[in-house]
């Protein structure tokens, strides 16, 4: 993980560098005041050498100037290297993401990959700012301190050495529970809120039962276990904080009665004994620190990993060494073909499909959920290679294509599809950037889109919103259809892709499919059997095998799932106001 | 001193992941009165807890106190101790150890009281966290449904996923620091003044310095963070849309066009957010070398001061002073740097109050649910036992008779408007009736009204004009909570709980037994897949039945609601594409649980609406045909033209 990370610093390696040497800088330059200042005691007070105090004095002062400098500067590479690191990850998985296939994408959910994207990413960020500044600077105070101290009063400065190592024990103990706590603590919190989330959601079912004594019951028992998981992981942070006092006052009343005793004995002075004071609490701060940084770091490995992973996932489908670029004609063959999403499923999704589809030919393809009828589809364009046998598009195996010429001239109507934040040419160019307003316009005919987007005030400027939000589920969905009439096609497979549109409009889009792109073979996915009971021929599947192919007709006669729906259909359980749907 | 200083931080990170990055980010919201909601926090907070927050400012003064004590030491054991004993030929160490044991003694009692008001300080913030959880859950479970459907459940979700998590470390952190950090100033600027009034001079002129300092570098700042903020958005922003698209992406190829468009919105943020962390990364030196300086100063100045024994300074208060001086611009810094989070944090209790100050639904309704029995003849209430007869019990103000009426289930519409703002109605002058068993179905296009009409009879929402009679007796009258008992709601989106499939079949009724959970499973249908799944009726669903498909969810909440067994249903059926096989599974339990009761349907599905008594189609709030099935089809009207599927735009 780390060093998948780390090859993401790339042009921010100078500052990377730079920024814990100023910061070292820095503390050198803030150990070397007290060292200072001892000697204006010493020499300066002690002895009455005004020149003395003056001398040192500007000389300290130098000393703040200089740790400025440093410290500035650290502050601004590490600024530049920790947001640099920042946009170099968000751009390595952004630009990762785009080659996934289908298949990676499916692993990952969209708030997953979201989270990844943005969350982690500035977890990390601040992770490494927190590293680059303080992880070199919090040991080299605590160092630079301590060999301070030794040079002034080696005997005293043991005392420090053993408050340093019992301190470090028992703070690394507390860490290490605080953590454990800590974690069972947020598990249970997010659970608490998630039974809130399911509160706001439900609230209808709450009131409708006249529950909400009930939740507040379940609530309250809720808050106060979690009250008592708090209380337990507080309890030992907090304790860190009159250890800490205790620790500091010590060594200051040792160090006080030793140092007199050696002052007297003439083993030390009386600056040098103000200086061991300050270096003390520099000492013990910078543990403290560093027990921070520590917690800090393993907090946000979580982040590392998840960002890491996204990092080095690889896509499961290559482009051939040697791809074609022309696609002769809208055929398709399925032969022997196996398929399964993942290798450690225990049956297929497809189990041996045989299907020769001619170039130009409508084909419906209909069977119920889970049936497998998507994932038929896929293998056309290649959203997915098939696990065994081959897919032939035109003649040829589609995994010999070039992805993209394939992809442009197998056009998918996706299932869950989405239109972008945009105006309705823009989103409509999509299948063809240089498209023309005129061509744009024909393809909305086709989907009889251009009907309702006449009415807009904007018409085909209209901004669509996020998602396609301020659409209905119909136009969104005819839409969806001029987009990928737009690529001129000479496969148009819809997922579906008409269940939000009623009946009629749905009749005509498919009328004018016929008229006006006869060449192009159309795969048409639906649940109405309407949908398809006019195409050249229809595709039966259930349970991942084909179970009929041929004529409605035909299928009436000798299919009995085929049959079985187009009764149920007919005879009173289907759709009742088509609009009501996808809406 | 400074020990304590620190621990806030270290608690703060151990929040992890959620915590600081998504707070810190925002830009500072402006409060229109922070001081009284300040004030009403404090209330709040010291409420439950006035004699522990007496005791927590006690042990910080103690603590505070016990620390400048030993600060002060320090000019003792020079001036008094160290000083003479160089002096003296036999020295005698006896004073010293006495004076460094009552030190040790006050020492022990500081570190003693820190000990105690952390602790209880934790008593305090915990429990007022919990009070505030279960306040903020009470009061949103007592809000009427119309809060819900008109705030988005992001927003309500983020008043205890941020807000109070804000609060909790504003009340647990922020708080006492500056509690402990003003008495320190306090504290120490008294025992500056003591020692030496030049040097507390120098030292208030540097402090000034450093506060002006911060002022510009935060005004750098926050000017930046609010570029970095608008471009993290539209970073969010694009990478929200694209991971949703990503699929549509790929299948037009538009890989390289979105990564060129995240290029430039990716740079745009790193400039902005580089700018914003140098000039916070900035502050931190700057502050801490003019803390320096200001050492410096007032080691040059007092040590020409002491040199000089000008006005009794000497160098043990040198050494004292130089300690304190170091300690008085630190809590000074840590207050300035907490405002931000408190400014943060009250946006945040602003936002926990105002639900809190929401009105609850309310309830004037007086007529009630109980058990009955008849005796000869007449309905009679039958106290604690359950004999199967529910009666309403209807007090009578006027002439203090009460009578009681039997649950029947006839529901009379009689001219009811309804809108849910005043300003514009959706349903106009509603007129239907329905006797007990009967099935009334209401079709029409989307936005037509149909949804509308489940919410009034259960008084969701209250109607504008006309009366909702029930057995009789206007459901303003009836308590709401036994108006609800009395109606089965099923509705089109399925709400189940985190809990086993017992506990959320077991929802529609808490005392059912597993025997009638069984039951009212097999009624709805829901039996068959129950048993298949991994642990039966114990299976525990989580994240509202993920793992469970669309129908077998709904087949649940048929199932719930049989178990309630109410005579009037409410039943919004789905119209999610779900399998034929599936559909007909729970068309056949909705049959079920319709048998014998009042139900009123938004039917999707022809063969609902075919076996209703009644049919009621809605256009724009009006009812505009209605009978039966047959009748309308006669009728050829837009009952006709909604069933021949010719007429709809979508």
């Amino acid at each position: 993980m780390v060093k998948t990370l780390a090859s993401y610093v790339k042009e921010f390696k100078k500052v990377s560098f730079l920024t814990p040497i100023c910061m070292v800088g820095e503390v050198i330059m803030e150990m070397v005041i007290p060292m200072l200042m001892a000697s204006i005691i010493d020499e300066g007070v002690g002895k009455g050498d005004m020149g003395h105090i003056y001398r040192v004095g500007m000389l300290m002062i130098a000393a703040a100037a200089l740790g400025l400098i440093f410290g500035v500067l650290g502050g601004v590479f590490g600024a530049r290297a920790s947001t640099g690191f920042a946009r170099n990850l968000r751009k390595g998985m952004f630009d990762n993401i785009q080659t996934f296939s289908f298949a990676n994408i499916d692993k990952y959910s969209v708030a997953g990959l979201v989270t990844r994207l943005t969350t982690d990413v500035t977890n990390l960020q601040n992770a490494y700012q927190m590293l680059l500044r303080m992880t070199f600077r919090a040991p080299a105070s605590l160092i630079i301190a301590m060999i301070m101290a030794f040079l002034i009063n080696a005997r005293l400065a043991s005392i420090y050495l053993v408050a340093v190592v019992v301190l470090g024990l028992i703070l690394s103990f507390m860490i290490r529970k605080a953590m454990r706590y800590f974690r069972e603590v947020f598990r249970k919190y997010d659970d608490l809120n998630a039974s809130v989330q399911e509160n706001v959601t439900g609230i209808r079912v709450v009131k409708a039962y006249v529950r909400e004594d009930y939740e507040n019951k379940k609530f309250s028992k809720a808050a106060e276990n979690l009250y008592w998981m708090f209380v337990r992981a507080e309890r030992v942070v907090v304790s860190s904080s009159p250890l800490m006092q205790f620790t500091v006052y010590s060594c200051i009343l040792l160090i006080s009665w030793l140092g007199a005793k050696m002052i007297v004995a003439d083993g030390l002075t009386t600056g040098q004994l103000m200086s061991l004071l300050t270096y003390c609490m520099n000492i013990l701060m910078s543990l403290m620190m560093l027990s921070m940084i520590f917690v800090m770091i393993t907090m946000s490995t979580a982040s590392g990993e998840r960002v890491a992973e996204v990092l080095n996932e690889k896509s499961s489908l290559q482009n051939p060494e040697h791809p074609d670029y022309e696609i002769t004609d809208g055929s398709i063959q399925f032969e022997h073909v196996d398929f399964s999403y993942s290798t450690t499923a225990e049956r297929p999704v497809l189990e041996d499909i045989n299907l020769s589809i001619k170039s130009g030919e409508t084909i419906g393809i209909i069977g119920g959920t889970g049936s497998s009828k998507s994932s038929l589809v896929n293998l056309i364009s290649r959203l997915y290679d098939v696990t065994k046998g081959r897919v032939l598009v035109g003649g040829k195996d589609v995994r010999s294509y070039d992805m993209e010429t394939l992809r442009n001239q197998v056009a998918v109507v996706l299932q869950k599809n989405v239109l972008f934040s945009g105006t309705i040419l823009e989103n409509l160019r999509w299948g063809d950037e240089n498209a023309t307003e005129e061509e744009c316009i024909r393809a909305c005919r086709l989907a009889c889109a251009d009907e309702f987007i006449q009415q807009f005030p904007d018409k085909y400027e209209t901004y669509i919103e996020q998602g396609g939000s301020n659409v209905s589920g119909g136009q969104k969905q005819r839409l969806c259809i001029a987009r990928a009439l737009l690529k001129k096609p000479k496969i148009l497979i819809l997922d579906d892709s008409t269940s939000a549109v009623d009946t009629a409009t749905d009749a005509r889009i498919r009328k004018a499919f016929a008229e006006e792109i006869p060449d192009t073979t159309k795969l048409i996915i639906a649940q109405r059997i309407s949908s398809v009971q006019n195409a050249d021929r229809i595709i039966v599947m259930d349970d991942g095998k084909i179970n009929g192919f041929g004529t409605h007709e035909e299928l009436l006669a000798n299919n009995e799932i085929y049959r079985d729906v187009y009764e149920s259909q007919m005879s009173g359980s289907g759709d009742f106001d088509e609009n009501g749907g996808a809406a | 001193m400074m020990a304590e200083q620190n621990r806030p931080e270290m608690k703060q990170q151990i929040r992890g992941p959620k915590g600081p990055g998504s707070r810190m980010r925002g830009p500072v919201p402006k409060l229109d009165h922070p001081g009284k909601l300040l004030n009403r926090l404090m209330k709040y907070v010291t409420q439950n807890y006035m004699i522990p927050c007496i005791v927590v400012l006690v042990c910080i003064v103690i603590s505070v106190a016990a620390n400048i004590q030993g600060t002060m030491f320090t000019k003792t054991l020079i001036d008094s101790y160290i000083t003479p004993l160089l002096l003296s030929d036999q020295p005698d160490f006896s004073g010293l150890a006495y004076a460094i044991l009552r030190v040790a003694g006050f020492y022990a009692i500081g570190v003693a009281a820190t000990l105690a008001y952390s602790q209880i300080m934790i008593m305090v913030t915990q429990g007022t966290m919990k009070r505030l959880r279960v306040d903020v859950f009470t009061h949103m479970e007592s809000l009427p449904v119309k809060y819900f459907d008109t705030h988005s459940h992001g927003d309500i979700m983020s008043i205890y996923t941020n807000d109070i998590d804000t609060l909790r470390q504003m009340i647990s952190q922020s708080i006492p620091q500056i509690i402990n950090s003003s008495i320190t100033v306090v504290g120490v600027l008294c025992s500056m003044l003591i020692l030496s009034i030049p040097l507390t001079i120098v030292t208030l002129v540097m402090v000034g310095v450093t506060l002006f300092a911060t002022k510009k570098c935060a005004g750098m700042s926050s000017r930046y963070f609010v570029a970095q903020q608008n471009a993290l958005g539209k970073v969010n922003g694009y990478i929200e849309e694209m991971m949703n698209g990503q699929k549509v992406v790929k299948v037009f190829c538009y890989e390289e066009k979105s990564k060129e468009a995240f290029e430039k919105l990716n740079e745009e943020l790193f400039v902005s957010a580089d700018r914003a962390n140098r000039f916070a990364n900035v502050l931190g030196p700057i502050n801490a070398q003019i803390g320096n300086i200001s050492y410096v100063l007032c080691a040059i100045v007092g040590g020409i001061l002491a040199l000089n024994g000008f006005g009794g300074f000497t160098l043990g208060g040198l050494a004292s002073f130089l300690t304190f001086n170091k300690s008085f611009s630190m809590p000074i810094n840590q207050v300035s740097q907490q405002l931000n989070s408190i400014v943060m944090a009250l946006a945040g209790a602003e936002r926990i109050f105002r639900l809190l100050d929401e009105e609850p639904e309310q309830d004037n309704g007086y007529v009630t649910l109980v058990n009955a029995r008849i005796e000869n003849g007449e309905l009679v209430e039958a106290g604690k036992e359950r004999t199967g007869i529910w009666a309403w019990k209807h007090f009578h103000q006027a002439d203090g008779t009460t009578d009681y009426q039997r649950l029947e289930g006839d529901v009379v519409f009689d001219g009811v408007d309804f809108g849910y703002t005043p300003e514009k109605t959706v349903l106009h002058d509603i007129k239907m009736y329905a006797t007990p068993g009967q099935k009334i179905a209401f079709v029409g296009t989307t936005g037509a009204g149909k949804t509308t009409i489940t919410n009034l009879i259960n008084r969701f929402y209250d109607i504008q004009d006309g009366k909702i009679r029930y057995d009789g007796i206007n459901v303003n009258k009836i308590k709401k909570a036994d108006l609800r008992h009395s109606l089965g709601m099923v509705l089109q989106e399925t709400n189940l709980f985190t809990g086993t499939v017992m506990e959320n079949i077991r929802y529609g009724k808490l005392e059912a037994t597993d025997e009638e959970v069984i039951a009212a499973a097999k009624l709805a249908n829901a039996d068959g897949f129950i048993r298949q799944l991994p642990q039966g009726y114990q299976t525990v669903l989580t994240g509202n039945g993920g793992n469970l498909s669309q129908g077998q969810r709904q087949l649940l909440s048929i199932a719930r609601a049989a178990i309630a067994d109410p005579p009037v249903l409410i039943l919004d059926e789905a119209t999610s594409s779900i399998d034929t096989r599936t559909e007909r599974i729970v068309q056949e339990g909705m049959d079920r649980l319709m048998k014998g009761r009042t139900t009123f349907v938004i039917a999707h599905r022809l063969s609902t609406v075919r076996n209703s008594n009644c049919i009621m189609v809605l256009e724009q709030g009006r009812i505009i045909e209605r009978g039966t099935h047959e009748e309308l089809l006669e009728e050829k009207g837009k009952y006709y033209q909604l069933y021949t599927g010719n007429s709809i735009t979508a």
